[in-house]
C-alpha cells in the first residue's frame, strides 16, 4: 500500500457503508492509522459528510473518496483512472493540484484519461495508447509540436509581399482570408523583426499553440479505430 | 526509499512498512461489519426473534400443559422449549452471514476489498472470524437469556429445570454453536454465488424447504435421508431435532453441519481464487 496506490473504479464501496468507516477499513488491512485516514478525509474536503452513507454521495464526492482511498498508505506510485470523472469545476482544479502537488513531492502519478484538455493542463509526460498498440510517449509538447506545433497569425495590409520576404525552407506560410497569414516555422520575433525592416504594417502577430486535443484527433484520427481508443496521460515524478 | 523533495519525506516515513497482515485484515473485515447499519438490525432482529418468539413456547406451554395428553407430557422437554426460538433465529443469523459477503459483491466494494488485499483469501477468512465471533458471543447471550427466561415462565408451573439439568448447559452452548454454523453457511453461500438474493434464496432452501420435501419422499428413503440434512443433524445438539426419527448424536450431528460448512467455505474461497471479481 505504501508502494502503489490505485484507483480503478471510484464507486467500489458498499453503498450502506459512512465514508469514514470505508476508507478506515481499507486503511487496517494494511495498518495505516485512524490518524491517516482523518488527514485524508480533509484533504478529499469531506469532513462534513464523512459520517454519512457513502450510497447518497453525488459522483464528484464519491470520486474525492475513491482518490482518499489511493492515497491512504502514501504511496511512491499513485495510479488513478478517470480521476476527475463527475467532478465540479473548483473539483477539478483540488484534482489537478493535488496531483501535481503529489508529483513535486517525488511520487509517480499515473492518470488515465480521455480528457485531453484536462491532461494537457496536469500531465507532463504523455502516453498514448490506441487499439492496444503504442502511439505515442512522449512529452505534451512535443506530441503538440509532432502534430503541426505552434503557428503564428500575422495580419497585415501587404500580405503578398511579407509572404514572399518569409518564406524560406522549412517554412509554410498560408492564407485563410485576405490580409491574414499563417506561418509555420518561424517564430513571431523573427516574424516581427523581418517585416520591421521591410517596412511593412503589421496589425496583428500571434503565436497560437494546437490543443493537445486536435493533436491528439490528427494523430489518431488516420484510423476509424482509433477514435474510441483510450489515452493516457501521465504525469511523472521528476 | 527513495524518496526525495522535502514536505514528503516526512509523510513518507511515518507510513512506511505498510502490510498487509492476517490479523489486520481481520480488524478490517470487523470495522466492515460493525459499519452496516444492516448488519446491526439484523443482529438485533435475530436476538428479538431468538429470546422475545423464544419465550412464546414456554409461556403457551406453561398455561396450557394441563390440557396435555399421556404422550405429549413424555415428549414435553422443558430445555428444548424454551429455546425454540433458534427456529426463527437462524433465518436472521443465516441472513447476517450472507449480507457482508454478497453486499460486497452488489455495490462493488469487493474491488475495493480485493486492491488493499491482493492475496484475496485473508479477506475471507477475516469475514469468517468476525462472523463466527460476532454470532456466537451475540448468540451465547441470547441462548443464556431464552432458558432463563424460558424456565422462569415454565417454573410458574413447577415445570423448569436449573442450568444443572441433564444436558441442559449442552443444549443452551449447543444452540449458539448450531446458529454460528449456520450464519458461517450462509456466509459460504454469499461467497459462492455472489449475490445477496440468491444467498439467502438458497440458504432458506437449504434450512427450510428441503427439509420440508424430505418429510413428503416415502419413509423407507426419508428415514434415511432426514437424519443428514443440515439443519436436522446440526439441530440435535440443542434438541430441535426431535420429531426426525432416527437422528444422529448430537456432537456427531453438529459435526457433520460443521463438515457441511467447512466443504462450502473451501468452495467459496476457491471461487474467490479462481474466478474475476
Amino acid at each position: 500500500m505504501a508502494e502503489l496506490g490505485i484507483l480503478l473504479e471510484a464507486r467500489a464501496m458498499h453503498a450502506g457503508r459512512p465514508a469514514r468507516h470505508h476508507l478506515l477499513a481499507l486503511a487496517q488491512a494494511s495498518g495505516v492509522g485512524r490518524r491517516r485516514v482523518g488527514e485524508l478525509i480533509g484533504l478529499a474536503g469531506l469532513g462534513e459528510v464523512a459520517g454519512k452513507r457513502a450510497g447518497g454521495f453525488s459522483l464528484g464526492m464519491g470520486q474525492r473518496l475513491g482518490i482518499a482511498a489511493a492515497l491512504l498508505g502514501d504511496p511512491r506510485v499513485v495510479v488513478l483512472d478517470e480521476p476527475v470523472n463527475g467532478l465540479d469545476p473548483e473539483g477539478v482544479l483540488w484534482a489537478r493540484s493535488l496531483l501535481k502537488g503529489l508529483a513535486a513531492g517525488g511520487r509517480t502519478v499515473l492518470v488515465s484519461s480521455h480528457l485531453m484538455s484536462e491532461m494537457a493542463l496536469t500531465a507532463a509526460r504523455l502516453v498514448v495508447i490506441g487499439r492496444g498498440r503504442l502511439v505515442a510517449d512522449t512529452t505534451v509538447e512535443e506530441f503538440v509540436a509532432r502534430a503541426g506545433g505552434s503557428a503564428v497569425t500575422v495580419r497585415t495590409p501587404q500580405a503578398a509581399r511579407l509572404r514572399e520576404l518569409l518564406l524560406g525552407p522549412g517554412i509554410t506560410v498560408t492564407s485563410g482570408q485576405s490580409g491574414v497569414l499563417q506561418v509555420r516555422g518561424l517564430t513571431a520575433q523573427r516574424i516581427g523583426a523581418a517585416a520591421w525592416q521591410a517596412r511593412l504594417p503589421v496589425f496583428e502577430l500571434a503565436t497560437r499553440h494546437a490543443s493537445l486535443e486536435k493533436a491528439f484527433m490528427q494523430l489518431t484520427g488516420d484510423s476509424v479505430g482509433f477514435r474510441s481508443c483510450a489515452a493516457a496521460g501521465a504525469v511523472a515524478a521528476r | 526509499m527513495s524518496a526525495v523533495t522535502a514536505p514528503a519525506a516526512p509523510a513518507r516515513a511515518r507510513v512506511a512498512g505498510l502490510r498487509v497482515t492476517q490479523g489486520r485484515v481481520l480488524v478490517s473485515e470487523f470495522t466492515k461489519f460493525r459499519s452496516l447499519r444492516s448488519a446491526m438490525w439484523t443482529l438485533l432482529a435475530a436476538v428479538v426473534l431468538m429470546t422475545g418468539l423464544g419465550a412464546l413456547f414456554p409461556a403457551v406451554t406453561a398455561s396450557q400443559y394441563h390440557t396435555f395428553s399421556w404422550a405429549e407430557k413424555a415428549a414435553f422437554d422443558p430445555v428444548t422449549t424454551s429455546l425454540n426460538g433458534v427456529i426463527f433465529a437462524v433465518v436472521a443469523f443465516g441472513v447476517l452471514g450472507v449480507l457482508p459477503v454478497g453486499g460486497e459483491y452488489s455495490t462493488g466494494m469487493i474491488r475495493s476489498s480485493l486492491t488493499a488485499v491482493p492475496r484475496r483469501l485473508p479477506v475471507l477468512w477475516g469475514k469468517v472470524a468476525v462472523l463466527a465471533g460476532g454470532i456466537f458471543s451475540v448468540s451465547l447471550a441470547a441462548s443464556f437469556i431464552s432458558f432463563f427466561l424460558g424456565q422462569a415462565l415454565l417454573g410458574s408451573h413447577h415445570l423448569g429445570v436449573p442450568v444443572t439439568a441433564h444436558d441442559a448447559l449442552r443444549s443452551v452452548i449447543g444452540a449458539a454453536l448450531y446458529l454460528t454454523v449456520a450464519g458461517l453457511t450462509g456466509l459460504a453461500l454469499g461467497a459462492l454465488l455472489r449475490n445477496t438474493a440468491a444467498g439467502i434464496a438458497a440458504f432458506a432452501a437449504v434450512f427450510f424447504v428441503i427439509p420440508l420435501l424430505a418429510t413428503l419422499l416415502p419413509a423407507s428413503i426419508s428415514d434415511h435421508l432426514a437424519p443428514c440434512l443440515p439443519s436436522n443433524a446440526g439441530g440435535v445438539i440443542w434438541g430441535g431435532a426431535a420429531h426426525v426419527p432416527d437422528a444422529l448424536a448430537p456432537w456427531t450431528g453438529f459435526a457433520l453441519l460443521g463438515g457441511y460448512a467447512a466443504v462450502l467455505i473451501g468452495a467459496g474461497a476457491w471461487r474467490l481464487r479462481r474466478s474475476d471479481a
